[in-house]
């Protein structure tokens, strides 16, 4: 800046240290929907507490959806180093597959639920079995807005418009498909263990 | 290669600059869809007038129930139609909606996004040094999801059946079945959708304000140089993500139970003798969720109304505030102990009494605090040279208030006091003192203050006595003699009293109460008249009528959209040199830099100086 300035000022107050508000607010958003799920599966445990509670084995599916969910987020990770490095070509084929991984995971939700329904486990009836459509079905929305996301972010990738001095979109993309897919491991685990 | 669209990072001075280039558009960007935070501001100040007008209202018309339960109410058979029986007496169904509407109105429409939504958007920018939000778009959205919300909510106060009417808490059963109450059915219905499009409208708004206090302040403005009304703000905008979306979990469950079978919150009911199918559902545990987040609105609510005060007795008792790493630290302490004490409000559950006792424990302790705060207001005032604003006034009520309803706190926080007062009007007078009244003078003294910023003109200072004497007095007649009322036994949400002898003996008191509940109303359109005349006639004001500190006095008469139309000031100092030893002025704004003042600098200050003088190349890498 302006040498003849820095003179005058005699003292330096120091500017506020700060980040991208568009990153900080996706963190802000990321507490808020953690919040959503820490309450209800307190609100499962309080619940599970009281007894009457029907047993039932978790579908197998959702097993081979944790899989998916953890080979989408290395893909996304993969995707994200190459727009570091200005990999035009490897950023989108990586957020494409990612997306493609975040159908699959959907497809699996889905009959995951099939499975449920076929054992006689309704969203109406035992809360022990509302709460799981009702976990997986909000998480999945969670992953249904991703997807949107990720579409987004495919859009620019193939406009060459992510690089390694614009890293900002596919930054907050990659953040966020990390935490739905933690998230999920996180449910998974607790439902597992948590029958 | 060649199409490559690279952005360069954008320095923060880029930034600075392009606030000035987009203003001056059409009337429906400028007042409407605007991004400008202090319009959107300006929107949710009126909306949330609008409000607190219905919510007033409706207090007053079950105040004339319960303090003239013989009476003919037939004159308001225009207004309220068929909700009058036929001697003229309100209906008892609507008595509930009436109740609820009112608690609703009052915690969400006006005291949080009333409250919040107005004081945050102005104030934030404002006060930090920022040329706006942090997302402009984001905070249009907040606006327009909460209007949404109001006419959904207000649309619901015109259907046939009713308004919601299970309590402002909405406590499944009652809530989750249409065949309970009237107001169980549409009217709830119409009651979630709109505060599931409130905390959507919420969490934008706080997101927002965290994003901008934390990244988008000035050159200088370290955290501990913010005016304690941003602390407040970001304090409760923290509180708002972290409970809302409990809520909205809860408020979740309860769609599911009400219109797709599910039991969470349903087991063994019997209606007309008739088993419902809902088994395994239990109504705690809807207590729990909605407490988690009700305990910690509270504070939402009376934390901003906290900064507010702070300021405003600072500014007019031309006094540093006394212990502002005390007041940070109190504030900081209830935000978080509002998330550990949500089950004192279910003491009478049914709950396991060491875990009652562990809930009293951990509420008592939030005394502390708040007798932090009470203390530190009151050694402000002390020998100060005081000014008696309107502002001032209702700043020193809301100590008042905050005071004599929080004292009565301390007998409900205990789990034995409580299994006595529960839910009688006790409880009533308390949380109206404490956070209604508190909050709403809050609320009040802003706008008395930042009146002259909002809208460039001064408002009339002698109605503004009038409007507190009145609102002040009329506050205590209404709710102090509901402690009495309350420990005689009088549980609250009852209809009418005449039917039991034993409560007869109180009918003068409520005769009382009433009366002074339809004074206090009335002298708000004082206040009406004061706000909306003084817009348009009011004296022109001063860039900075209350000689004050804070950055947005040093903004011009009416800011456009930017705020500052040259460069963002850089702060220095503290925003409380006030009366500070040696000054000419009794007051040095937070931009005038210690160099400029070295008659009134502290030895410490002075060292400041000298040593950035000692490194004349420190200015360069503060780019």
């Amino acid at each position: 800046m302006n040498e003849a300035v820095d003179f005058k000022i005699v003292e330096a107050p120091a500017k506020p240290i700060s980040m991208n508000p568009k990153k900080f607010g996706m963190w802000l958003f990321i507490a808020s929907v953690m919040m959503l799920f820490m309450s209800l599966t307190s609100a499962y445990i309080v619940r599970q507490a009281e007894g009457n509670w029907l047993y039932f084995e978790l579908p197998t599916l959702f097993m081979i959806s944790c899989g998916v969910i953890i080979a989408s987020s290395v893909s996304m990770q993969l995707g994200y180093w190459a727009a570091k490095k200005d990999q035009f070509n490897k950023v989108k084929n990586y957020v494409a597959v990612t997306t493609v991984l975040g159908f699959v995971f959907l497809a699996l939700q889905y009959l995951g639920w099939k499975d449920m329904i076929s054992n006689s486990i309704y969203l109406v009836g035992n809360p022990s079995g509302s709460f799981i459509y009702i976990l997986t079905g909000l998480h999945g929305l969670h992953i249904m807005s991703a997807i949107v996301y990720l579409l987004i972010v495919l859009n620019s990738a193939a406009k060459l418009k992510i690089s390694s001095s614009n890293m900002t979109q596919m930054e907050m993309c990659t953040t966020y498909w990390h935490f739905l897919g933690l998230l999920w491991l996180y449910l998974f685990v607790f439902l597992t263990l948590l029958r | 290669m060649a199409t490559l669209d690279v952005h360069h990072h954008i320095d923060t001075h880029d930034h600075d600059d392009h606030g000035h280039e987009h203003h001056h558009g059409n009337f429906w960007t400028t007042y409407i869809f605007s991004e400008d935070h202090k319009v959107i501001a300006k929107q949710f100040l009126l909306t949330g007038m609008a409000w607190a007008l219905i919510g007033g209202v409706l207090s007053v018309l079950f105040r004339l129930q319960l303090g003239f339960p013989e009476a003919n109410l037939s004159w308001l058979k225009p207004i309220l139609g068929g909700w009058l029986t036929a001697e003229g007496k309100i209906d008892p169904e609507f008595y509930l909606a009436l109740v609820t509407m009112h608690g609703t109105i009052m915690v969400f429409f006006v005291l949080t996004a009333g409250l919040s939504g107005t004081f945050s958007n102005f104030l934030i920018p404002l006060q930090i040094g920022a040329r706006d939000m942090a997302s402009g778009f984001m905070n249009m959205l907040s606006y327009w999801f909460f209007f949404l919300s109001s006419v959904i909510m207000f649309i619901s106060l015109f259907i046939s059946t009713g308004p919601a009417a299970g309590g402002w808490v909405i406590y499944p059963p009652l809530s989750a079945l249409p065949q309970a109450i009237p107001g169980s059915g549409l009217g709830m219905t119409l009651w979630l959708v709109s505060m599931a499009l409130f905390i959507v409208s919420s969490l934008l708004g706080s997101i927002n304000y965290i994003t901008t206090v934390i990244n988008m302040r000035t050159v200088g403005m370290s955290f501990a140089k913010l005016p304690l009304t941003i602390w407040a703000f970001f304090l409760t905008a923290v509180i708002g993500i972290l409970s809302f979306p409990v809520l909205f979990a809860a408020a979740l469950l309860l769609i599911f139970d009400r219109s797709f079978g599910t039991s969470f919150y349903l087991s063994d009911i019997y209606i007309g003798g008739e088993a419902l199918p809902n088994q395994g559902g239990s109504p705690i545990l809807f207590q729990h969720l909605f407490w988690f987040l009700g305990h910690p609105e509270v504070y939402i609510v009376l934390l901003p109304a906290l900064g507010i005060t702070s300021e405003i007795i600072a500014t007019n008792s031309r006094k540093p505030i006394f212990g502002y790493k005390a007041m940070v630290g109190s504030m900081l302490g209830i935000a978080i102990l509002s998330f550990v004490v949500w089950a004192h409000h279910m003491f009478v559950t049914g709950m396991n009494p060491f875990l009652g006792s562990v809930f009293t424990l951990l509420t008592l302790i939030i005394a502390v605090p708040s007798a932090v705060k009470i203390f530190n207001y009151v050694t402000t005032l002390w020998k100060g040279n005081i000014r008696f604003t309107p502002a001032m006034l209702f700043s020193i009520g809301l100590v008042s208030f905050f005071l004599t309803g929080g004292i009565t706190g301390l007998f409900l926080g205990n789990s034995a006091v409580d299994i006595q007062l529960h839910d009688t009007y006790f409880v009533v007078a308390h949380f109206h003192l404490v956070m209604g009244s508190a909050s709403f003078f809050g609320m009040m003294a802003g706008v008395y203050h930042w009146f002259p910023k909002m809208f460039g003109r001064m408002m009339d200072e002698k109605l503004g006595y009038l409007h507190f004497w009145l609102t002040f007095i009329g506050v205590y007649l209404v709710f102090f003699p509901m402690h009495y009322i309350g420990i005689a036994g009088f549980p609250r949400r009852y209809y009418s009293w005449t039917a039991f002898e034993t409560f007869s003996g109180f009918a003068d008191l409520n005769m009382l109460v009433s009366i002074a509940a339809i004074i206090t109303l009335a002298a708000q359109f004082v206040f009406l008249f004061n706000f909306i005349y003084h817009i348009f006639r009011g004296k022109l004001a001063p860039a900075n009528p209350w000689n004050s500190t804070t950055l947005e006095w040093t903004t011009p008469r009416l800011p456009g959209h930017g705020n500052w139309p040259g460069e963002i000031p850089t702060v220095y100092r503290w925003p409380y040199d006030y009366s500070k030893p040696g000054s000419k002025e009794d007051f040095i704004p937070q931009h005038i830099p210690y160099s400029e003042t070295p008659e009134s600098n502290l030895p410490h200050e002075n060292d400041q100086i000298k040593l950035d003088l000692g490194g004349a190349g420190v200015g360069g890498h503060k780019h």
